[in-house]
């Protein structure tokens, strides 16, 4: 079970003058549960991200995973893919594991799932944009996490290997079942990975709408049911993608 | 301060046999470039002396009899060896202490500008005077040698690293962090290898500058080594010593570099591609 609370997170400087990102913001997830949060661009998502992965230690918040948890047991997928290009494949999967035989080959199952079997003594930068995501999902499964944050990560790919990217994600989340807080501004994206959809309103980001998903994975995003379920959303909720979402929050 | 991709291209070249120009690059031309410009240098030198007909312009025959008797008497190799010593202490102990400071510099603002007035005075005392205080206050033995020559390279390696530390991408940085990467493995792995392109140029820079201050030092306070040497020499008027000594120790250089240098850099380096 993972519980959020933001009391406050602000910028010291932007333009001169305070501006807080995120206020009175709580959130929480069962174990295994696919979380999205979509938002308009500058609304906080990242900043959130980053405060429930430890990468900023200066907003007033507290963020509680199970006590038993060892903190290693987050993994984090970022917009870009973040490799280190003077380690291989497989030296950029094992950096972040415990040097343990099992986790070597942990890593090479994982490796081989995501075809990418062929290419673990290369290095990063003679890959794809698309093959370079896929090393560092790898690597974020790799530490068998509790949690897995992800920040927009399959954003500027093309739409065939974003949807690929989904469908391995899923996958391993479903064969692993780790809680994942998954941020992106695509709510058909959001819809078709999520068990729940959480909307953030633009700064200071609060969430002002949930929304559960029941319907049986995988879905595609260009497919009916969720084309429906978006036109109803937006209809039912105007501006909830600009993320006004006076009336939205009402509904909740 | 020279980027250091400049650095190690001004410095490529000399035994290097990196490919330039694709196609039209075979290694066995480049090694016969070589050896050509080899035999041409002789030859021109051959040339002036017979020309100049001076015995301070001694044949390049002369020069080598003078390295075969230098090095069967042991002389040669003593000294030689005596230098080398000094040079690889106190081009370890510049580079290691350089860099800490320069990555501290570089990590921590406050520092760097309590420090750089320090660093800025001490790039620009001439190393005579570094020598010549170093030995009035340790007195005339190796350790004063050492840490002279060490602290004349100390501040060319520091401004070097501190611009390798201060462009260190903090998004890798943020995967080691999110990860919890154990400090060792952050540092060996995610921080050091940004600093190597730095770190190469710093000691190729570094070596070049050690050596010639290495025989400052010797000549003006030690009893061996190849700097005691060369001031025996010129005593003398002795022109075939001196130039034996010059020789030899040009070709350690060059060795130094093509067979440590070298191959070490293309190995961190060969994720480059």
């Amino acid at each position: 079970m993972l519980s959020v609370h933001v009391r406050e997170k602000h910028f010291a400087d932007r333009g001169g003058k305070r501006h807080v990102a995120l206020r009175d913001l709580r959130l929480s997830a069962a174990d295994g549960e696919f979380v999205c949060l979509v938002g308009p661009s500058g609304c906080g998502k990242s900043t959130l991200l980053n405060i429930i992965g430890g990468l900023d230690a200066s907003a007033d918040a507290s963020v509680g995973l199970d006590a038993g948890a060892p903190a290693a047991s987050v993994g984090f997928m970022f917009q870009e893919p973040r490799l280190m290009p003077w380690l291989t494949v497989m030296e950029n999967v094992c950096l972040v594991c415990a040097e343990r035989p099992e986790a070597a080959a942990l890593a090479g199952q994982l490796l081989e799932a995501m075809e990418l079997g062929e290419v673990v003594d290369a290095f990063p930068g003679t890959l794809s944009g698309g093959m370079q995501r896929r090393v560092a999902l790898a690597r974020a499964f790799v530490i068998e996490p509790r949690l897995l944050l992800m920040d927009e990560p399959f954003v500027s790919l093309d739409a065939p290997t974003a949807g690929r990217l989904r469908s391995m994600l899923i996958t391993l989340w479903q064969r692993r079942r780790a809680t994942v807080l998954f941020v992106t501004h695509d709510l058909r994206e959001a819809l078709a990975l999520a068990d729940r959809v959480c909307f953030l309103s633009s700064s200071p980001g609060r969430i002002v709408l949930e929304h559960r998903i029941e319907l049986p994975r995988p879905r595609d995003p260009q497919s009916a049911e969720i084309g429906t379920m978006y036109e109803e959303l937006l209809s039912r909720h105007p501006g909830l993608l600009a993320g006004l979402g006076g009336d939205a929050q009402d509904a909740a | 301060m020279s980027r250091p991709a400049n650095a190690s291209t001004a410095t490529a070249g000399v035994l290097g046999s990196r490919g330039k120009g694709g196609a039209s690059w075979r290694p066995g031309r480049d090694v016969l470039l070589r050896l050509a410009s080899l035999v041409v240098f002789l030859l021109l030198w051959q040339l002036v002396a017979v020309v100049a007909q001076d015995p301070t312009v001694p044949m390049p025959a002369v020069v080598f009899e003078r390295i075969g008797a230098e090095v069967a008497s042991m002389a040669l190799p003593h000294h030689l060896g005596v230098t080398l010593f000094r040079v690889a202490i106190s081009f370890a102990a510049a580079m290691l202490i350089g860099a800490a400071i320069g990555i501290a510099m570089g990590r921590w603002p406050a520092l760097d500008r309590f420090l750089d007035g320090w660093l800025v005075l001490g790039l620009n005392i001439p190393a005579l005077v570094t020598i010549i205080l170093c030995y009035i206050w340790f007195g005339l033995n190796d350790w004063a040698a050492i840490l002279a020559v060490a602290l004349n390279k100390i501040p060319t390696v520091v401004v070097t690293v501190r611009e390798g530390a201060r462009a260190i991408d903090p998004r890798l940085m943020e995967v080691a962090r999110a990860y919890r990467l154990p400090p060792a493995r952050k540092f060996l792995q995610v921080y050091l290898p940004q600093l190597y392109p730095y770190l190469f140029a710093a000691a190729r820079a570094g070596l070049s500058l050690i050596w010639k201050i290495v025989l400052v030092v010797e000549l003006l306070g030690r009893s061996e080594g190849i700097g005691f040497q060369l001031n025996v020499f010129f005593q003398f008027f002795d022109i075939a010593g001196i130039l034996a000594y010059t020789l030899v120790f040009a070709a350690v250089v060059l060795l130094v570099e093509a067979l440590v240098m070298r191959p070490m850099e293309r190995r961190l380096n060969r994720w480059r591609q």
